[in-house]
């Protein structure tokens, strides 16, 4: 056989391969969208749910989705940035750097069930924070700090060396480099970075269940003092997330719709991770078109 | 009677082991272009860096000697690198203007350095890129991104954003390796018209170019320097067997 023919082969072969990946993305993609779209209306995305009848919706689910996010992200992306900045930018190559690095790679791949539990037993019981969206935050910054830092670092990394000197040369310091040259110009690869891992945040159920817990109860959404039970921005209630919600009606769910219910939430998820991605795209893109172009 | 801005005693450096500076002894006097020649990996590029400490950045390099910038001691335990450098600017091989408008990064070093007023920031931008030599091209275009410029364009609004910080000393690590022979001789002339009131000190592979523009020219090997004269009798009539060899095109 000669290398032509050979070389023939390998590329069908790897064709095959990965039009097999896609189609059975797109397969995922479209029995969850089939099977979940139809459910979907503006009651299903406001209403809150209901335990034993049908005609339930998602509502506050997703609304403790979205706070649940921002409050990760809150926590999370301070510290992320600045473990990011410390490691590539500070950090000698020493042992303390490996043991940092070996440590957040090792925290990346914890299975998130692991996180969730750990997180159950710290922060709900021994600090007595409760089945809370506190706990939850905390638990989903155990799982996404060491993400953020490796997404972050990577974007600085990006930045060429070149800019460092350029800062330095004109009698900028270190921190005056790194802030005032490094990070704007990062920026849009930052951004990409926390909108993809808020993505995978948001699609994160295992940590939440035993830490966001597994109820919603009822909001009043024109109540905001975050101190009120009711209100919606009480960091203190119990919230359960929409990832949590079908994963809650797959296996105990009463409701006779809960088929349905569970189809209709998968396709909120999904579509809302879709936007992220298209929006991590999106404006990635325009930043960096700001930056470099007229 | 000129004043010998910049002098450098007995410097050595070296990479972990290796000595890649032997013994440097050269001044510098105040106004007017030095060129830095020699095969690569001759040492200048590495001795133009010691001049403002952008060796500092790099692990495991340790420098002995003395080096003076007028009369105070660079590598002295109080000195402070910023402070140098702003005296000291750098204009590097790969043109490195940040991602930012064109009047940003002129502006750059003044702003972080606490200037607000509006009409003197914006009489730096216009004296410093006239001084650079692009100031017409570029004036309709002030607050677009330096990016979209052309490669000499970038480097010319490099030298102006080193010029904008009113440097004594500008260091340039081989600016015209990178660009095309128009945009280098643009470069050339830029550097001609700032000779009057800045000391230059320029490392080129080029040796037409520093026959071109340096007052003097000092050539180095394998991290010794071997010759410093005036640049017309390092062509000429260098002193020096390895110099001669190394300008007629011997070696190197």
């Amino acid at each position: 056989m000669n290398s032509k023919t050979q070389n023939k082969i390998a590329i069908g072969g790897l064709y095959g391969i990965a039009g097999l990946v896609v189609l059975i993305l797109l397969a995922l993609l479209g029995y969850i969208l089939a099977s979940g779209v139809p459910q979907l209306s503006w009651h299903f995305l406001t209403a809150p749910g209901k335990a034993f009848l049908k005609g339930g919706g998602v509502g506050i689910q997703l609304y403790n989705s979205f706070y649940l996010l921002i409050l990760a992200m809150l926590i999370s992306f301070p510290i992320a940035l600045g473990a990011a900045i410390y490691l590539y930018e500070y950090a000698k190559d020493n042992w303390v750097t490996t043991t940092i690095r070996t440590a957040i790679e090792i925290l990346s791949s914890l299975p998130s069930v692991v996180v969730g539990l750990f997180g159950f037993l710290f922060f709900v019981v021994k600090l007595h924070l409760g089945f809370s969206i506190l706990s939850g935050a905390f638990a989903l910054t155990f799982f996404n700090l060491p993400l953020l830092t490796r997404s972050i670092e990577d974007s600085l990394r990006t930045i060429s060396d070149v800019q460092r000197e350029g800062g330095l040369a004109l009698g900028l310091s270190r921190w005056e480099t790194v802030t005032r040259v490094i990070l704007p110009a990062a920026v849009p690869s930052i951004l990409t970075g926390v909108i993809l891992s808020a993505g995978r945040v948001f699609g994160e159920a295992a940590a939440l269940i035993y830490t966001a817990g597994q109820s919603a109860p009822a909001l009043d959404f024109t109540d905001w003092n975050p101190f009120n039970i009711s209100s919606p921005l009480n960091p203190m209630r119990p919230a359960e997330t929409l990832a949590v919600h079908i994963w809650k009606i797959n296996s105990e769910g009463i409701m006779p719709d809960a088929k349905a219910i569970s189809s209709g939430s998968s396709a909120v998820l999904v579509i809302a991770i879709l936007l992220f991605n298209f929006a991590a795209r999106y404006l990635g893109k325009r930043l960096y078109k700001r930056l470099t172009s007229a | 009677m000129k004043e010998e801005i910049l002098t450098t005693q007995d410097l050595h450096l070296y990479y972990g082991d290796k000595e890649a500076l032997k013994g440097i002894n050269l001044n510098f006097d105040e106004k007017g272009i030095t060129a830095l020649i020699g095969p690569s990996g001759c040492g200048k590029s590495t001795y133009l860096r010691t001049l403002n400490r952008m060796n500092d950045l790099i692990p495991n390099v340790t420098i002995t000697g003395t080096i003076k910038f007028k009369g105070d001691d660079l590598y002295a335990p109080s000195a402070d690198t910023v402070q140098i450098r702003k005296e000291i600017g750098m204009v590097f091989q790969q043109p490195n203007p940040f991602p930012f408008s064109i009047y940003d990064n002129v502006i750059y070093g003044l702003r972080i350095a606490g200037e607000k007023d509006k009409e003197k920031l914006d009489a730096v931008v216009e004296k410093s890129l006239r001084q650079a030599a692009v100031w017409d091209e570029v004036k309709d275009h002030l607050h677009e991104s330096a990016l979209a410029l052309s490669g000499g364009q970038q480097q010319r609004v490099c030298i102006a954003r080193v010029l904008a910080v009113s440097p004594e000393i500008i260091l340039l690590d081989e600016p015209t390796s990178a660009l095309d022979p128009v945009s280098s001789s643009q470069i050339e002339a830029t550097l001609l018209n700032l000779r009057h009131d800045y000391t230059i000190i320029i490392v080129t592979h080029n040796l037409q170019q520093a026959s071109r523009i340096a007052d003097r020219t000092a050539f180095f090997m394998n991290g010794e320097l071997i010759e410093v004269d005036q640049t017309k009798n390092i062509f000429m009539n260098p002193a020096n067997k390895q110099t001669e060899d190394y300008i007629s095109g011997r070696f190197g």
